[in-house]
């Protein structure tokens, strides 16, 4: 992307659509937006993707504006089209917990809605061509501009991070504390004499922990993977020049099935790890 | 790639987008849907039944059908009976009449004869007694042969 301060290299380019607009906290006390990647870096936890916050945020709120609207609308009656659509994707979010999870929440299936609607949504910023609303956003002296909040690692940990409070939270509510320490010690190395579960205890305590710190791990990373790598080849093939257009095309139209997919695959994740916590051993 | 206080952003956003849904929009289309579910389920049921009603009632047509077409042939069956007997009542009727009037008129006619010949006889007779009386006026003594005459009366 052109900027004022004339031509970029490529390296630039690409390092420029990878940064996020931050704000934070600079190692001098000073609060404000970061100039560069480097000043961001330097901010450590004490900063703001705002872009990330506001285009989730932007996107959530469409996704319970349209729902909403529905939902208000929804009868016993004759759908119209719109309605239709939308309680489509209702019904399939509901067979998809209904056929994995056995027991009864008024949680999970909402939250699956939630998370596959707005990771949905959030994906297909990808789709949108890379360089049109940073083009915008600096139009206005926005310096940086990352659009698909889920090509942030905060974003899509934050999301993990909420859904592995929730299989904690279920395991202990359901299982209750013993349970799930036992759940954590007593597996995969079970014994009857009582000398050799104190002896198995913390090596299946460190496996089972590993096990479980693995799930919202594989789950956040998964997702930002997918969608990063795809945002990145994107931004290579935006450099391409004419020949651009055809490649675009073809990678948008694979990119489409990644970003359904990974929507898919996070809900139906959500879905199985939080039924595994309700289930008892 | 930095982590930073965006991972807390987002956990929040999630908390809000999730806590929306669960209360404003997953219940009602729930609801919605398994309402309709139910009045479908109930429509389908009510075809069947009103299938079933219609053979039903096909079943019942017909058979009142064949049941008028029963009853209206025996009704057409005792007409046709009915006629012919009138038919032939009064086929008796008018033969009895004619032989009634026949027989009648016989007797008209048998008592009319009677008549004539009666008077026919008076008739003679007395032109008998007339001629004889200018014939033989003085021996007859009409006193005398009346009995005698009266006899012949009776024989012509």
């Amino acid at each position: 992307m052109a900027s004022e301060n004339g031509t970029l290299t490529s390296g630039e380019y690409i390092r420029h659509h990878l940064t996020n607009l931050t704000y934070g906290q600079n190692p001098d006390g000073s609060w404000s937006f970061a100039e560069n990647a480097e000043q961001a870096a330097a901010m450590g936890f004490w900063a703001i993707h705002v872009d990330t916050m506001f285009w989730s945020f932007f996107l959530g709120a469409i996704f319970c504006w349209v729902f909403r609207r529905v939902a208000k609308k929804a009868e016993a009656g004759v759908p119209s089209r719109g309605v239709a659509a939308i309680e489509f994707i209702v019904e399939f979010v509901d067979t998809s917990v209904r056929e994995t999870f056995h027991g009864t929440s008024k949680l999970i299936a909402p939250l699956a809605l939630t998370l596959f609607v707005w990771i949905l949504l959030m994906n297909t910023m990808d789709l949108i061509p890379v360089d049109i609303i940073p083009s915008l956003a600096m139009l206005v002296g926005i310096e940086f501009q990352k659009v698909v909040p889920t090509t942030d690692i905060n974003a899509t940990l934050g999301m993990a991070l909420a859904v592995f409070i929730l299989i904690i939270f279920f395991s202990i509510k359901i299982k209750g504390v013993g349970g799930f320490m036992g759940e954590l010690t007593g597996q995969p190395f079970a014994a009857e004499k009582l000398h050799w579960k104190i002896i198995f205890a913390p090596i299946n305590l460190m496996l089972e922990l590993v096990g479980l710190i693995a799930k919202p791990l594989s789950l956040g990373l998964r997702l930002f993977g997918n969608l990063y790598a795809g945002e990145l080849i994107f931004i290579l093939i935006a450099m391409l020049g004419l020949a651009q257009l055809p490649l675009h095309f073809g990678w948008a139209v694979f990119h489409l099935l990644i970003v359904l997919l990974q929507a898919y695959i996070f809900m139906m994740l959500t879905i199985v790890y939080l039924s595994m916590a309700h289930e008892k051993h | 790639m930095n982590i930073n206080m965006t991972i807390i952003g987002q956990i929040i956003a999630m908390i809000v987008f999730v806590a929306f849904c669960m209360k404003y929009i997953w219940p009602p289309i729930i609801t919605a849907l398994d309402e309709r579910r139910a009045k479908i389920a109930e429509g389908l049921a009510a075809t069947d039944e009103a299938a079933k009603a219609l053979e039903l009632a096909n079943v019942e047509a017909a058979s009142i059908t064949d049941k008028a077409r029963g009853q209206a042939s025996e009704i057409i069956e005792a007409g046709n009976q009915r006629g012919v007997q009138i038919l032939s009542t009064a086929k008796d009727d008018a033969v009895a009449e004619r032989e009634r009037q026949v027989t009648a008129a016989d007797a008209e006619i048998q008592q009319s004869a009677n008549h004539a010949r009666e008077a026919l006889r008076q008739s003679v007779a007395t032109l008998a007694i007339l001629g004889a009386e200018k014939l033989i006026k003085k021996e007859i003594d009409p006193k005398t042969h009346e009995q005698l005459l009266e006899k012949l009366i009776a024989e012509i």
